[in-house]
């Protein structure tokens, strides 16, 4: 179970890696969801891998470590919640853009333009 | 236990929800509020500074659950002395949003800023590095509305670059975070502190691993080389106020970095030893002297401020590196000086920009009204940067020589080197901006007086001739506070480990 794991995380993270580095804001978007999936596994399985054992002394045998499950869940509110605010930024980008490029063009352009100055 | 110590995040907290709840839409009310809560922070970081110093570290017990276990928040000298650098300048930052308007510009200035304050209250008040983590997301998703209000294209594709740049950091955090638990199965400082000396042997590689993804999150905060890369564009196109206020948060990493490098991995660790001064030092020569290059070939004044917070960021992580009390001691001040030197050069390119016909330092524009105060301003705003006597910048720069003596040939020329630049650089623009202009036969718009956003601005001119005038007692009082860092028994202690509460 430890291979499979390490294997997905690995996957996961190159995934995301590979989506982070496109130049649209969707696939860079795509890529940060797919990089924070596989820091949460990352973290859940900090507490070693258990089978069969719950997060309660006394319940069951064996008993899995409760607190990387608490810290899992604050990663995914919290990544969840930036993913959601990103998205509406990269919406608001692309509607007062026109397009949907990450990158900014030349550093000097629009400079003089209202948005300098207001 | 005093409660105070979690009023710098509760405070905010409520102020912030108030205005979003009560005073929708009523800007006046939420001036007022606005004003109030930052007096009041201002007055509780005197009180917890004073109980830092005379009481030493005291620990705060969120619902009293004993650390390791619970949260804990933790008042040390260090922690006092950030709040309390964060409260001035959060004043300074909330009577400038005032009196230049920024605030009518667009919805919500206010409380964002207050969500801010809790935030970075927050990060440096913690004592548990999981909560430092979400203390962090807490401020970043407050600074994320604030880089882009009052709106407009250039303004938010900027600020995506932005969020996408600090989500990669939220990962490494937690990739950091989950690695130290594994290793030692806590994440309380203090716990950290008192356990890594007893590492196994094994599992010191997985713990190096941890700290370098530390540090690359704090350099990515602290703008350190080769992750700066997000500051220009950000601090150039954020409202020039939010700027201001943008300059304490490249001081979050500062702290971190010292916090961590005192109390987690001192350089006598065995596990790590001298990795994260190794790593930093060559990173802040690099960092000082890209940022003043930068100063030299910005475009706009923004841009200029934004390449002087990054060579201030240079000197203060030079200082950090070598984690003695005596380099902290000039990191400590330099960090002082340079956030407010910082922030108000960005209120001084703010005056300049939203007056000046266009922004480029490349050609020369007709003549701005209240030409004569602003370039006051912005020549002592340039000295302090620069770091030349009488500002506090020279003597935070003197300290940092002093502190590195032994290493003099290489550190030396890189500061003395970069500050040169700066000056040609500050020089150069300021002549574009205040002297060329008036050969061109043009007379000025009228432009609203401002009374309050200059009285903002020389406050921080206030605040850095008083570091200077104070700089012995203040350098004191540092020495103390870094010879505490050095050895943080007491800070330890002040946990109750293994004691139940």
């Amino acid at each position: 179970m430890e291979a499979l794991i390490a294997i997905a995380i690995g996957t996961l993270t190159a995934v995301g890696i590979y989506l982070m580095l496109r130049l649209r804001t969707f696939p860079v978007i795509l890529g940060l969801t797919f990089l924070s999936y596989a820091v949460n596994i990352f973290i859940f399985v900090s507490g070693r891998l258990a089978v069969n054992a719950a997060p309660i002394i006394g319940v069951t045998e064996a008993y899995a470590d409760p607190l990387p499950q608490a810290l899992v869940l604050t990663a995914i509110v919290i990544s969840f919640g930036m993913t959601a605010v990103i998205m509406i930024m990269a919406i608001g980008g692309y509607l007062e853009a026109g397009h949907d490029k990450v990158n900014m063009d030349d550093d000097t352009t629009g400079e003089d333009g209202p948005e300098a100055r207001t | 236990m005093s409660h105070w110590i979690i009023a710098p995040v509760v405070l905010p907290a409520m102020i912030a929800g108030l205005m979003v709840i009560a005073m929708r839409g009523d800007l006046l009310l939420q001036r007022v509020a606005g004003v109030v809560g930052v007096v009041a922070l201002n007055a509780i970081a005197v009180g917890l500074l004073w109980s830092a110093t005379v009481h030493g570290p005291q620990a705060y017990f969120l619902g009293d659950w004993p650390a390791p276990f619970g949260i804990v928040l933790m008042l040390d000298r260090l922690s006092a002395l950030m709040v309390a650098l964060l409260a001035v300048l959060a004043l300074v930052v909330v009577l400038y949003a005032i009196g230049s308007g920024w605030d009518r510009k667009g919805a919500h200035l206010h409380p964002l800023l207050q969500f801010l304050l809790m935030g970075i209250g927050g990060a440096f008040l913690t004592g548990d590095a999981f909560n430092l983590f979400v203390f962090f997301e807490v401020l970043l998703i407050a600074s994320y509305g604030l880089m882009i209000h009052a709106g407009g294209d250039r303004r938010t594709r900027a600020g995506i670059q932005y969020i996408a740049f600090n989500l990669v950091g939220s990962s490494l955090f937690l990739l950091a975070l989950a690695l130290i638990y594994a290793v030692t199965g806590t994440l309380n400082m203090a716990d950290l502190a008192a356990k890594l000396p007893t590492l196994p042997e094994g599992d010191t590689a997985l713990l190096r691993a941890a700290a370098v993804m530390l540090i690359l999150v704090f350099a990515i905060k602290g703008a350190l080389v080769p992750l700066q890369f997000w500051l220009p564009g950000t601090y150039a196109n954020a409202p020039g106020v939010v700027a201001a206020m943008f300059a304490v948060m490249t001081k979050i990493g500062a702290y971190a970095v010292i916090r961590f490098g005192t109390l987690v991995f001192p350089p006598d660790l065995p596990a790590t030893g001298p990795l994260l001064s190794d790593l930093i030092l060559p990173a802040g020569l690099v960092t000082l002297a890209l940022g003043a290059v930068g100063v030299l070939g910005a475009t706009t004044l923004p841009r200029l401020a934004a390449f002087g917070g990054i060579a201030s960021m240079g000197t203060a992580f030079i200082a950090i590196s070598a984690f003695t009390p005596q380099t902290t001691t000039a990191a400590l001040y330099y960090i002082l000086h340079s956030t407010l030197a910082t922030a108000a050069m960005f209120l001084v390119a703010d005056l300049v920009t939203r007056r000046r016909a266009h922004a480029r330092l490349t050609e020369i524009a007709p003549p701005i009204a209240q030409s004569g105060l602003i370039a006051s301003l912005y020549l002592i705003a340039a000295v302090a940067m620069a770091g030349m006597p009488p500002l506090s910048g020279f003597i935070g720069k003197l300290l940092v020589l002093d502190a590195f003596r032994d290493q003099a040939p290489l550190i030396w020329s890189v500061v003395l080197v970069s500050s040169f630049l700066m000056i040609l650089g500050f020089a150069r623009a300021g002549s574009t901006l205040f002297w060329k202009p008036s050969a061109l036969d043009a007379q000025p718009d009228e432009a609203a007086p401002e009374g309050l956003a200059f009285t903002a601005t020389f406050g921080l001119v206030a605040g850095l001739a008083l570091l200077t005038i104070l700089a012995g007692p203040i350098t004191d009082w540092l020495t103390a506070t870094a010879q505490m860092l050095d050895a943080p028994t007491a800070y330890i202690q002040a946990n109750r480990l293994g004691q139940g509460g």
